[in-house]
């Protein structure tokens, strides 16, 4: 690891907060929490100045606020997946892309009646015309196909060498679209329309125009999906990840099955980028290859290592950056991916541990607290 | 599988496959230096290559070359445009390396820091000839492709059979393999080149032994800036177009060539070259040329899982393959 | 190449194992790195409950047999039985779920983790919780001790209800155990610091601790004592009866002869790979072939 830099500069005390309220006391975090909530449940209608300046629909050609909302955080739910591939394994998946794929193609292809494959099943078993997949159902099926592809993927290569593993899952980025761009049975380079959209009581609640939903929906899913990982984080798998990253052959030595936990890694992180992959297909209501390019995965590796790697909260606030930050400034798009990836080379050149640097799992404190107490009574 | 029409056509898509692999075992020379002395996957190399494509064209139009010049003016022009390529060439990989992975080897950075700078660094390039220099200078610039004019228009040397040699795959060949064979005497035989091994063996050894780290290092990059500048010069004689996004595939081709031979390993670089030229060609004319790309990957992959050292071994530090 | 005792060890070899007192048994292990003969025809066992010194010139091959032992080299021939199961060959963490646990000689710690997290990974080796027990805690386990109910009112009340998790449990036992070992190597005072910036001897102990948690029947101490003073030396032998004492058998990997010949019950001595001698210290310790090897060939000199 390099060392820190020794400057006591603004953005190191910055980087300090989300590990200071780690431990702070429950009282204090769940209000915080419910607050911090609700105000990303309700900035689809900020209107209060000065912060309604933060939205990007404030000129007349701007995007559309909810969508931005919805992006962002879609690519939060990426980012903490690929956080915990990358972050937390130490695994550097260069394809990404192609698990984002799977999910948005497994309720394509299941999900929407004009797929091949759902008008393939219904001619073989004599169902009715437009018969397809209920929404429900192609949720787990995608997370389970994802599993399976990141499982088929991971168990040959994880013994790799790390940069060789970058480069293997970079192809596998690329032969699952080109297989998507050449197959019929993938809808070829035209892909695939009428994906469908998630079933509500009211069925036209997931509508084009009231997009600030599907950014509800996508909330929802993050929240869900940063409490688990975070299960994760502080338990035991957690520190397998964190020890074989850090020597992987003492923590053999000490009992932890690498391969094991690596495959793990590969396969949460697989199924997490599924479901971010569903929802957009879903929102997108259309699939097609051309949406899974191979920078897409240099864009998701980049939000994980900008924001610190290994901490959640500097991967989803490095999504938040790349995401926002060309929406808001959007007269000067074309310069977009130049200036993406001087930042990228700065930010690594200058501050290689990432803007939020992965703290040490502070623990809950107080625990800690009584038992240093103990120690102490019992020394 | 249309094994007649492979059959057929074996002699034009084997020279065809030589002729595409010869260029991917240049651009390779540079992943295989760089990882034998750094264990870095340099992922702006594929730029590198890009930046001599344009540079190329940048020749020609600077001396006005078209077609229709007579052969030595031909020869001539082709020949500069060779060294400014490989000048440019070298100058970029050297920047990079000045710029972006020396003040992070300085820090000791995490390889996978040092990566993700390198696909930055990638991107930059990318979007420095894709958008940046479009703005300032406007056309030709920019994301379409560019038209190179073809200065050494292309003749039969000869014919064997139904198969026709044309004079630009047969410069193509010899020419990179000429230039591995340099190459390879030069890393094996002079002083310099043993410098490059000791550090590909040991680089704190080496410098305790006074050979001077950077030195070498800035070497590797300037030898393979100076191989991707030719594999460029080649590369527009072939296939006689500059674009912005141009190195990527070829530069993850490259690297699977590297690996292929056994990275770290120069004759592996050759090896491995041709080899993949040869087999992406055979299967593009087998199943049908949507599935070339696959090809490479699925190789890769393959080679990766089975023998990861690659043919022939991975040593840059090893005097003899 | 030093003399073989063959027809002594083939007869040990053929005597069937009936001593139930032995835990570990190297049988004629040869381990080759090319032509490098590291391990030649090696053979001893370790009896439950000894300490045994494993000692050798620099070079010796006791890092390696160490390193054969706990699955980081397979064996080129030969066998090595731990406690009736076979062990030579098998995964480092298959070996120490079977009970081995090991010191590093150039201490291997997780530098980014706390004292604390460090030995708990040590304890992570007896847990059965997995990803899906940790992700969804659906595992519930009721009518638990006190001390394992959650301290908050709120959730200890809960518990009784829904249950406890079985991830939970774990984690709480495991930090109680850590906060135990660390105590009983003598470093607790730093338990929540990160482990690379602790002090030379923390570091040292806190690797025992950590191979302590892994509940080890056989403790492989590799050199513990490189780099201490006496006074610490001194401590160190006094932790070293005190795990004895705690029912486990240790393995040591000594320069220091005086902490050897002071600690051990017996001793192993290797020299280029093969052993030479074997016996109570005192017994070792006047053997001319383990005096010639440390001294020089007296008819050499």
């Amino acid at each position: 690891m390099t060392d820190t830099t020794p400057q006591k500069s603004v953005l190191k005390r910055v980087a300090a907060v989300p590990s200071l309220l780690g431990g702070a006391p429950q009282w204090v975090k769940v209000p915080l929490i419910l607050l911090v909530l609700s105000f990303c449940v309700y900035l689809p209608f900020l209107n209060i100045l000065p912060f309604a300046y933060i939205r990007t629909d404030l000129r007349p050609n701007g995007s559309d606020w909810s969508t931005v909302l919805f992006t962002i955080a879609l690519y939060m739910i990426v980012a903490v997946g690929l956080n915990v591939v990358i972050g937390w394994a130490g695994l550097l998946d260069l394809g990404y892309v192609g698990f984002y794929a799977v999910g948005a193609y497994s309720i394509a292809l299941f999900g929407s009646p004009a797929s091949p494959v759902t008008k393939a099943i219904a001619a073989q078993f004599g169902l009715p015309e437009g018969w397809s997949m209920a929404f429900a159902a192609c949720i787990p099926l995608a997370i389970c196909i994802a599993l399976i592809a990141g499982v088929i993927l991971g168990a040959p290569t994880l013994r790799l060498r790390g940069d060789y593993l970058a480069i293997v899952t970079m192809g596998f980025g690329e032969i699952i679209r080109i297989v998507m761009r050449n197959s019929t049975w993938t809808g070829g380079p035209a892909g695939i329309i009428a994906v469908p959209e998630p079933p509500a009581a009211d069925e036209d609640f997931f509508n084009t125009i009231d997009v600030h939903r599907w950014y509800w929906l996508a909330l929802a899913v993050l929240v869900i999906l940063i409490w688990l990982m975070r299960r994760l984080e502080h338990s035991r798998v957690g520190r397998a990840w964190l020890a074989i990253r850090e020597d992987e052959d003492a923590a053999a030595v000490m009992g932890v099955n690498a391969f094991k936990y690596k495959l793990w890694a590969f396969a949460i992180g697989a199924s997490l980028g599924a479901i971010a992959g569903l929802l957009f297909a879903s929102k997108q209501a259309y699939v097609e290859p051309n949406g899974f390019q191979l920078n897409l995965s240099f864009l998701f590796v980049a939000m994980v290592v900008i924001g610190g790697s290994g901490n959640i909260w500097g991967a989803l606030f490095g999504a938040f950056l790349i995401t926002y930050l060309p929406e808001r400034f959007r007269e000067f798009e074309s310069w977009r991916p130049l200036a993406f990836g001087v930042a990228l080379v700065a930010i690594m050149v200058l501050r290689p541990q990432g803007l939020f640097p992965n703290r040490r799992r502070a623990r809950e404190l107080e625990d800690r607290k009584h038992e240093a107490e103990e120690a102490a009574a019992d020394a | 599988m249309d094994f007649t029409n492979l059959i057929e056509g074996l002699a034009g898509f084997t020279v065809d496959g030589l002729t595409k692999g010869s260029i991917y075992a240049l651009v390779a020379l540079g992943y295989t230096l760089v990882y034998g002395v750094l264990r870095l996957i340099n992922f702006a190399h594929s730029e590198v290559f890009m930046v001599g494509a344009w540079t190329v064209l940048g020749v020609y139009t600077a001396v006005g070359a078209h077609s229709g010049v007579g052969v030595w003016l031909a020869i001539g022009i082709t020949l500069l445009a060779g060294l400014v390529a490989a000048l440019v060439s070298a100058g970029t990989a050297l920047v990079v390396e000045r710029v972006a992975y020396r003040p992070l080897r300085n820090k000791n950075a995490p390889p996978l820091i040092v990566l993700i700078t390198a696909i930055g660094c990638s991107l930059v390039l990318v979007e420095i000839f894709g958008h940046a220099l479009r703005v300032f200078f406007g056309a030709p610039f920019g994301r379409s492709a560019v038209n190179i004019p073809t200065v050494v228009p292309t003749r039969e040397v000869f014919t064997i059979g139904n198969f026709n040699m044309s004079n630009i795959d047969l410069i193509v060949i010899l020419a990179a393999v000429g230039m591995m064979v340099a190459l390879d005497l030069f890393v094996n035989k002079s002083r310099l080149g043993r410098g490059v091994r000791a550090v590909a063996q040991d680089p704190d050894t080496a410098s305790l032994m006074g050979v001077n780290k950077n030195n070498v290092i800035m070497l590797v990059f300037i030898i393979g800036g100076v191989a991707a500048g030719l594999a460029a010069l080649l590369h527009t004689m072939k296939y006689d177009f500059a674009k912005f996004d141009m190195g990527f595939l070829i530069g993850i081709k490259a690297f699977t060539a590297a690996v292929l031979g056994g990275i770290g390993n120069l004759r592996g670089a050759l090896v491995g070259g041709l080899l993949l030229g040869v087999c992406e060609v055979y299967s593009s004319a087998l199943i049908s040329s949507n599935w070339e790309d696959v090809t490479a990957f699925v190789i890769l992959v393959v080679v990766l899982m089975f023998r990861p050292t690659g043919i022939l071994g991975e040593s840059l530090g090893k005097a003899r393959a | 190449m030093p003399e073989q005792t063959i027809p002594e060890s083939t007869s040990v070899q053929d005597a069937p194992i009936s001593d139930s007192e032995v835990l570990l048994t190297v049988d004629h292990v040869t381990l080759r790195f090319g032509g490098v003969v590291a391990l030649n025809d090696v053979d001893f066992e370790i009896r439950t409950g000894e300490i045994l010194g494993l000692i050798g010139p620099n070079g010796a091959g006791k890092t390696t047999c160490f390193n054969a032992m706990t699955g980081v080299y397979k064996p080129t021939s030969g066998s090595i039985t731990f406690d009736g199961t076979q062990i030579a060959g098998s995964k480092p963490h298959q070996i120490t779920a079977l009970g081995i646990a090991r010191t590093f000689q150039n201490i291997r710690l997780f530098p980014e983790m706390s004292a604390l997290e460090n030995v708990m990974v040590g304890c992570d080796a007896r847990n059965k919780t997995s990803v899906l027990g940790a992700l969804f805690r659906m595992y519930r386990i009721w009518g638990l001790p006190e001390e394992d109910l959650p301290r908050n009112p709120v959730r200890r009340a809960l518990a009784k209800v829904i249950g406890v998790s079985r991830h939970e449990v774990e984690e709480r036992r495991s930090r109680r155990k850590s906060w135990e070992l660390l105590r009983f190597v003598g470093i607790a005072d730093r338990a929540d610091e990160l482990s690379r910036n602790l002090p030379y001897g923390y570091q040292r102990r806190l690797e025992i601790a950590r191979a302590l948690a892994t509940d080890p029947k056989l403790l492989c101490l590799d050199e513990p004592a490189a780099g201490f003073n006496p006074a610490e030396k001194e401590d160190l032998m006094g932790l070293i009866r005190r795990i004895r004492d705690r029912g486990l058998t240790v393995l040591l990997i000594e320069h220091d002869m005086r902490l050897v010949m002071g600690v051990t019950d017996r001793i192993v001595v290797l020299e280029f790979g093969s052993k030479i001698a074997e016996g109570a210290p005192a017994v070792v310790a006047r053997d001319p072939k383990v005096i010639a090897a440390y001294l020089g060939e007296p008819d050499a000199a």
